[in-house]
């Protein structure tokens, strides 16, 4: 069964669409898309961004330009009849070095799954990823499609800094981080890969709607 | 031209802040305190995007290279251009060759410096703030250092409009002086709209969080404040999917005590919000330090945008009083 949207605000410029049900649904990130996409060929005045979450978008309006029930009554409106799109999408590979130190999770993953190293670079780089949004830090990248035999709840503690490029998987989403954090995320391995470039005409290496293969470079 | 004289690893390049990409992940960085910030450029006649200097580690010392007039906002701290002692909220000439002094603050966290025709460092996706995180913008993505020298854009500057001569002019508005004797207290009132979770939250939680005061820990810095006290507990816990967070957002984690999100946040989270710190009142959280007592006031939407009309009609009756000042004076021959 479908819920109604729940609509929330985060001060007064701030409005939270938010369809999620219990769990990600990648049909419901196509509408989002193309809500997104629909705001961006004809955007409601004031707003100053759209931020796409996991079954939810934000939006960020000048409230004094557009009143936000105005807003809402919009987005009820276009969520309604907007159809289901993928954005142009693209395929990208990006070669991970599997375990050793830049991958340190790689041991505690396989007993906690029951499976060898080997089986779980097999199943994390059997699988293809879809970009579902970028956020949290600069072109980070919320990747779905992690197969369930991976899924691991997140760190008790958080690492007070994992390094550029580390491959990570928590609960049922899998990503790479683009620049080095704190991170309660599992490391599985590195990958040599620049997601994210504030001088370049396109700064992130990835969009939404991109689907993401991991190769194994190496295990150690 | 200026030369910076101290380090700082928290002094850095701002100007209003870096939007339309956080979609992108990109948060919006800019000013602790935009109020602050919006007064010093008014002051020396910039446009309100200008670059200034966010100063959060003290004594911070700087020297003039040019000619140069500049104003000096936010905590209220001893400044001192040469042997002068220069008010809060003041603008005034600086000389080729002075050396401006900003000793720690009695009260508030941050100070700002701005001169006339703002800070020329190249702008990283539309704006010239240092993004601490990701390491761009500002002056090469990072903190000030000692013999760091930053152009001045001079051809920006309105001379003409200045009172050559004068020993400078400032203004302080009820606003200010107001939220100082908050600070003094030692308790701030911060107003709060209601957020995406707050139904969630237990009757006590919701009774303690408008009633009871939080205490701002040593643990915040620009991405958010930590808070201590009363823990507050959600009627049933439910995993939230990813989604975009503002700067002002409350947010809860498992331990119960909240986080106010603030410029330089993850722009998404996953935590139960409970409230929103409303955007007029976002400029406060800039000045406070660790131990201040923060209480909330809940407002309604309708208060919040009618909150945004009466600071922004402040701000222009500042911006004409300024202006005022400045025509006042007998232009030099």
């Amino acid at each position: 069964m479908e819920h109604d949207p729940r609509v929330s605000h985060a001060g007064a410029g701030g409005i939270l669409f938010d369809v999620a049900g219990e769990s990600f649904e990648l049909a419901k990130q196509h509408r989002l898309w193309a809500l997104a996409e629909s705001l961006a060929a004809q955007p409601i005045p004031g707003l100053r961004e759209t931020v796409l979450g996991i079954n939810n978008v934000l939006l960020i309006v000048d409230p004094l330009v557009t009143h936000p029930g105005r807003v809402t009554e919009q987005l009820l409106r276009r969520w309604e009849t907007v159809e289901p799109s993928v954005p142009d999408s693209r395929d990208v590979e990006i070669d991970v070095q599997y375990g050793g130190e830049g991958g340190e999770d790689l041991a505690s993953i396989a007993a906690h799954a029951g499976m060898s190293a080997n089986e779980v670079v097999e199943v994390h780089s059997g699988a293809v990823y879809t970009v579902a949004c970028l956020g949290s830090m600069p072109g980070f990248p919320y990747l779905v499609g992690l197969p369930s035999r991976l899924h691991v709840p997140r760190r008790k503690v958080p690492r007070l800094r994992l390094r550029e490029g580390s491959v990570i998987i928590a609960g049922a989403q899998a990503s790479v981080l683009p620049c080095a954090g704190p991170c309660g995320w599992h490391v599985l391995g590195w990958a040599g890969v620049s997601l994210f470039d504030p001088e370049a005409p396109v700064p992130c290496l990835l969009a939404p709607g991109d689907r993401v293969h991991f190769r194994s470079e190496s295990i150690d | 031209m200026l030369e910076v004289l101290t380090n700082g690893a928290l002094n850095i390049v701002v100007d209003s802040g870096r939007y339309g990409f956080m979609g992108i992940g990109v948060s919006h960085a800019g000013p602790m305190d935009a109020l602050a910030l919006d007064i010093a450029n008014a002051l020396v006649d910039n446009d309100p995007e200008a670059a200034a200097i966010e100063v959060s580690i003290f004594p911070f010392r700087v020297a003039f290279l040019a000619d140069m007039v500049i104003a000096v906002t936010g905590a209220p701290c001893t400044a001192e251009l040469g042997r002068r002692r220069i008010p809060p909220y003041w603008a005034t000439r600086a000389r080729a060759g002075d050396i401006l002094s900003l000793h720690p603050p009695e009260l508030g966290a941050r100070a700002y410096l701005a001169a006339a025709g703002g800070l020329a460092v190249s702008p990283v996706l539309g704006s010239r703030s240092t993004e601490v995180k990701g390491s761009f913008g500002g002056l090469q993505g990072r903190a000030l250092r000692r013999g760091d020298r930053l152009d001045v854009d001079l051809e920006e500057a309105d001379e003409q409009s200045f009172p050559h001569g004068a020993a400078g002019f400032g203004v302080l508005t009820e606003t200010l002086t107001a939220y100082w004797r908050e600070l003094h207290t030692g308790t701030v009132k911060l107003r709060v709209l209601p957020a995406a979770e707050y139904n969630e939250f237990t009757e006590r939680a919701r009774r303690d969080f408008a009633k009871a005061s939080y205490q701002v820990t040593g643990e915040s810095n620009r991405t958010g404040a930590r808070l201590s006290g009363d823990p507050l507990a959600l009627r049933f816990r439910r995993e939230l999917l990813s989604h975009g967070i503002v700067p002002g957002t409350i947010q809860v984690p498992p331990s119960g005590e909240p986080i106010v999100q603030l410029v330089e946040a993850n722009t998404c989270g996953g935590y139960p919000k409970i409230a929103t710190v409303i955007e007029c009142d976002l400029w406060k959280c800039g000045q406070m330090r660790p131990r201040t007592r923060l209480t909330f006031q809940l407002v309604d939407l309708e208060e919040a945008i009618e909150a945004l009309k009466d600071d922004a009609a402040e701000l222009q009756e500042l911006k004409n009083t300024v202006r005022g000042q400045s025509c006042r004076t007998p232009m030099p021959s």
